[in-house]
């Protein structure tokens, strides 16, 4: 492809001089995790890539997904859009509607087979044939399975499209279910969350856009890059729970002061993503931040994992939680209690760590997108 | 002969909708609008704790996203009898207002744009005389020849590949694009110029919220604590934050929105002509000046107007098991009983449409059956529209509302600047310029909350949440609240039922559902298909004008479809009859 179209070029017709441009290259290597080696392979695929093209599609969500992915504040949203992947198919986003719009998506699997990435936001209903979701009278099950028979790699973006979400939630009264449950043949990179993280989901498409592979995916399908830590790893509280200093209730001073809000339900401690890293909207906060417990949005099934009771009722009230200790024994003055919690959880790590590692080869194999 | 037309999917919105039209002599004769996807939300809320149910029904939508956890915690605290504090009820309504204010702005660019603008014509503008057109409507410091020289470099190299993305495909050079190719051009740089800025707004959700979409909320209050003597909750910094981002969104309202609206709709007042649909109105009103939500304080009057009567607004109870009743005529349910009101649900979902792949849902073109997943509510038997467009217009009519002087003063500045009467409003070109006004008005408003909460904690009050009814054994064994809410999209309900703790019923009537609803019982078309009939088709195989009009309700129908679950055993049913 002729450098002409390339994303620096258009920077270079824009007035950005190379070195504000090896600037840029250099701040998406940080965000994105790697290290500043790094940033010169960022650069070159910047220099001379043909827009990748990706097919979009919207299937039982909220578009939360949607929305999230334009409040990316590095890169772009607009950025991305323009320069960097050739949106073919967004129902929420293209101008074409109705039969022309099933002609673009038509148009673009047969111009790009074998060589575009499939975006999937929402889950799919099976049941009764698929009919409680339906696009230009076809079932959205038809649909995926048919888009993804040439696709590159797919990507499930957020809850709906990785664990089914709020509509696969019980009693699940349209048999929702997420990509992986239909589509076995294909790379999956699962970008769960309720939405995604802005900046994890222009992360992802950078990363494929870059090094031309998939992101290191863990056991799960998640990219380790966004997903390698528990919230609570990184929690600007944490210091609150390891010292057993815990809200009690909203609003009283261990909350205006920003103790641990475990005791008020936080998922923090079993959930992986990047909130308390990279933050939200910018790096401008996090739930737990701005004073709510995580409700565990990202992981898998988190709408059924209080055990029947609210999400405000802590962990360890919850079955099948492997923190072995009873926070109700802390006190913010129980200086043993605290060390042995912070032990315990240093062990958890631990383990569910080796688990993971355990389980990691199997999906990794399949990382390396053939050309 | 009549031709039938079919647009599935509709683009541009939220959720999955269907047109089928009838057009004859240029013009829709007939039309059926079609929500072609269902979740059952409320039947996952079922048996769920009310204190969490704001943050699962919250997901029925991440465009307008908030307004459905703020309508759930109202219901749950209306149910539970909870009063909230001052602080808490402020940042509500600034959050809120902050949502009209995204979601109208990124309706407009990036959702409707793309009906009155045409894109490719941009790159024939001379930047210059853009740069004169955009400083003759706004004093925006952007709008130079250089800039929107950029712009259009920049529109060159990514159309210069063939790639069109996101614009492939389309209805360029349709003759009901009017724009001169300044205009368009100007249009195109606002554009990714809102997308750029649409995603400082909702910053201040994050603040309050600790994300966006979908910023947490709490039934009693706010989680976020204020502490202006601390470093990790509400301070002085957060504070100036807030207050920055919306002057900024003030700022850019009045300089990008509403000039671009203006210019634009001074092109296509044969808009004006058309697309009015049902002229009944319904509002439950919101941002209210007085303690605890009360209606007689709201800046957005709560009314409904009756064929297109501004001399008479009529008192809306939606508690009134009267006023408020679901149809399923249409709908693909079946039930015992028909009429009811949302207190008193009962369905199940009983699919009788064609098999799929489908080309129509009635051969016959009658739509006589069920051919929808949304259901019909009316209002004492009424078809209504909800929206910004119904707000204005009760506002404009509501001579004692506190606002009414406010609203029918930008009202009559919009109207007298494109040099049209007030008849104009009811119509394609009317919904679409009261979504407009309406975010000057909010914007205004957005102010005006943030200033009351510095002054509050001025005075000294810090509290942001009432712990006294948070624990269950402090509630009534049975209770059954509403939450009423004006979203973006219009007039929105949450009504709960709570026993033994748990919620023993929930269901939502949302503006979509009254906005895309199929006919009724008598016969009687929602807003989307009255709004059709009329409309002209230049083209009908390019359904812009159809897009246009569908498209100035800022259709969400991941809202509208929605399911009623009754106290008995949800079951499902699917026949294919047809």
């Amino acid at each position: 492809m002729a450098s002409q179209d390339s994303f620096y070029q258009y920077l270079r017709n824009r007035g950005v001089s190379r070195r504000d441009f090896i600037k840029f290259c250099t701040v998406m290597a940080a965000s994105l995790g790697l290290d500043p080696g790094a940033t010169g392979a960022i650069a070159e695929a910047l220099e001379t890539k043909r827009r990748m093209p990706v097919i979009w599609r919207n299937f039982q969500e909220c578009t939360c997904c949607t929305e999230s992915f334009i409040r990316t504040q590095h890169p772009k949203a607009s950025d991305i859009i323009m320069t960097m992947i050739s949106l073919d198919y967004h129902e929420t986003l293209m101008v074409a509607a109705g039969h022309q719009a099933e002609e673009a998506v038509a148009k673009a699997i047969e111009d790009n087979r074998g060589n575009y990435i499939l975006a999937v936001e929402g889950a799919i209903p099976v049941k009764d044939g698929g009919i409680y979701c339906c696009i230009a009278g076809r079932p959205a099950v038809d649909v995926l399975k048919e888009e993804a028979k040439h696709a590159k790699a797919i990507i499930a973006w957020g809850s709906c499209a990785v664990n089914g979400c709020v509509q696969a939630a019980k009693p699940n009264p349209t048999g929702a279910v997420p990509v992986q449950d239909i589509i076995k043949d294909k790379p999956i990179i699962n970008v769960p969350g309720c939405p995604a993280i802005a900046e994890v989901m222009a992360g992802v498409i950078t990363h494929v856009l870059t090094f031309e592979r998939l992101p290191e995916l863990d056991s799960q399908g998640r990219p380790k890059v966004f997903y390698g830590h528990r919230i609570h790893d990184k929690c600007n509280r944490r210091a609150y729970f390891d010292a057993g200093m815990f809200v009690e209730n909203f609003d009283d001073q261990g909350a205006k002061e920003g103790w641990c809000l475990y005791k008020m339900g936080c998922k923090g401690p079993n959930t992986y993503n990047s909130c308390s890293n990279l933050e939200w909207n910018g790096g401008l906060s996090y739930p737990i931040k701005s004073g709510h417990p995580c409700i565990g949005c990202s992981e898998f099934g988190f709408w059924d994992n209080n055990g029947g009771k609210s999400m405000y009722n802590h962990l360890s009230e919850v079955p099948g939680l492997k923190i072995g200790v009873n926070v109700d024994t802390f006190g913010a003055a129980a200086v043993g209690a605290a060390i042995a919690g912070a032990a315990v959880h240093a062990g958890l790590s631990a383990v569910t760590k080796k688990q993971l590692d355990k389980q990691e080869n199997e999906k990794n194999c399949k990382n390396k997108i053939e050309g | 002969m009549a031709e039938r037309i079919v647009v599935d999917p509709i683009t541009r919105i939220e959720g999955h909708l269907r047109v089928e039209a009838k057009v004859e002599g240029g013009k829709i004769i007939d039309a059926a609008s079609t929500g072609t996807m269902i979740r059952g939300i409320e039947i996952i809320a079922r048996d769920r704790d009310p204190r969490d149910v704001w943050a699962l029904v919250q997901r029925i939508c991440g465009v307008c996203t908030t307004t459905h956890a703020l309508t759930s915690i109202r219901a749950v605290e209306d149910a539970l009898q909870i009063r909230v504090p001052k602080n808490a009820e402020l940042i509500r309504k600034i959050m809120l207002a902050v949502i009209h204010i995204h979601d109208h702005v990124v309706h407009f660019y990036h959702l409707h744009a793309p009906d009155w603008v045409d894109v490719p014509n941009a790159l024939q503008a001379d930047p210059m005389r853009t740069a004169e057109l955009a400083q003759s409507i706004s004093r925006w410091p952007k709008s130079t020849a250089g800039y929107f020289r950029d712009v259009q470099d920049k529109l060159k190299a990514f159309v210069s590949n063939g790639q069109l993305g996101i614009f492939a495909n389309a209805y360029w050079g349709h003759p009901a694009y009017k724009l001169p190719p300044e205009a368009n051009l100007m249009a195109v740089a606002h554009y990714l110029e809102a997308l750029d800025w649409q995603k400082e707004i909702v910053k201040i959700h994050t603040v309050f919220g600790g994300k966006n979409p979908h910023p947490n909320y709490l039934v009693g209050g706010m989680a976020s604590a204020i502490n202006i003597d601390g470093d990790n909750a509400i301070n002085i910094e957060r504070f100036n934050l807030v207050s920055k981002l919306i002057d900024e969104a003030l700022e850019f309202v009045l300089e990008v929105y509403l000039p671009d609206l203006l210019a634009i709709a001074s092109f296509y007042k044969d808009t004006a002509a058309y697309g009015g649909g049902l002229g009944n109105y319904l509002c439950f009103g919101d941002f209210s000046t007085a303690p605890n939500n009360d209606p007689s304080g709201f800046l957005l009057p709560r009314g409904a107007i009756l064929n297109k009567n501004l001399s008479e607004v009529l008192d809306v109870d939606p508690r009134d098991p009267q006023q408020i009743l679901e149809y399923t005529d249409h709908s693909w349910y079946e039930n015992s009983k028909n009429g009811l009101h949302p207190w008193e649900g009962e369905t199940s979902l009983k699919y009788t449409g064609p098999k799929t792949p489908y080309k129509t849902l009635d051969e016959t073109g009658s739509f006589d059956k069920p051919y929808s997943w949304v259901k019909s509510p009316r209002w004492k038997g009424h078809a209504m529209e909800v929206g910004p467009l119904a707000r204005m217009l009760v506002g404009y009519a509501k001579k004692d509302a506190p606002s009414h002087a406010f609203i029918k003063d930008e009202i009559d500045k919009a109207l007298g600047g494109l040099g049209v009467g007030v008849e104009a409003l009811f119509s394609t070109l009317g919904r679409t310029a009261a979504r407009g006004i309406e975010s000057k008005l909010c914007a205004v408003w957005l102010k005006q909350f943030f200033n009351e909460l510095i002054a509050n904690v001025k005075a000294g009050d810090q509290k942001t949440f009432n712990q006294e009814k948070w624990e269950p054994s402090t509630w009534p064994k049975e209770s059954k609240g509403v939450g009423l809410t004006e979203a973006p999209r219009g007039a929105l309900s949450h009504w709960v039922h709570i026993k033994d703790g748990k919620v023993a019923n929930y269901q939502c009537v949302v503006p979509s559902t009254w906005n895309a609803s199929p006919k009724d019982l008598k016969g009687q078309h929602g807003a989307y298909e009255a709004s059709l009939l009329g409309v002209p088709m230049a083209k009908a195989d390019q359904p812009v004008e159809l897009l246009r009009t569908i498209h100035s309700f800022d259709p969400c129908l991941a809202c509208a479809a929605h399911i009623i679950d009754t106290e008995t055993q949800q079951t499902t049913k699917v026949e294919i009859l047809r």
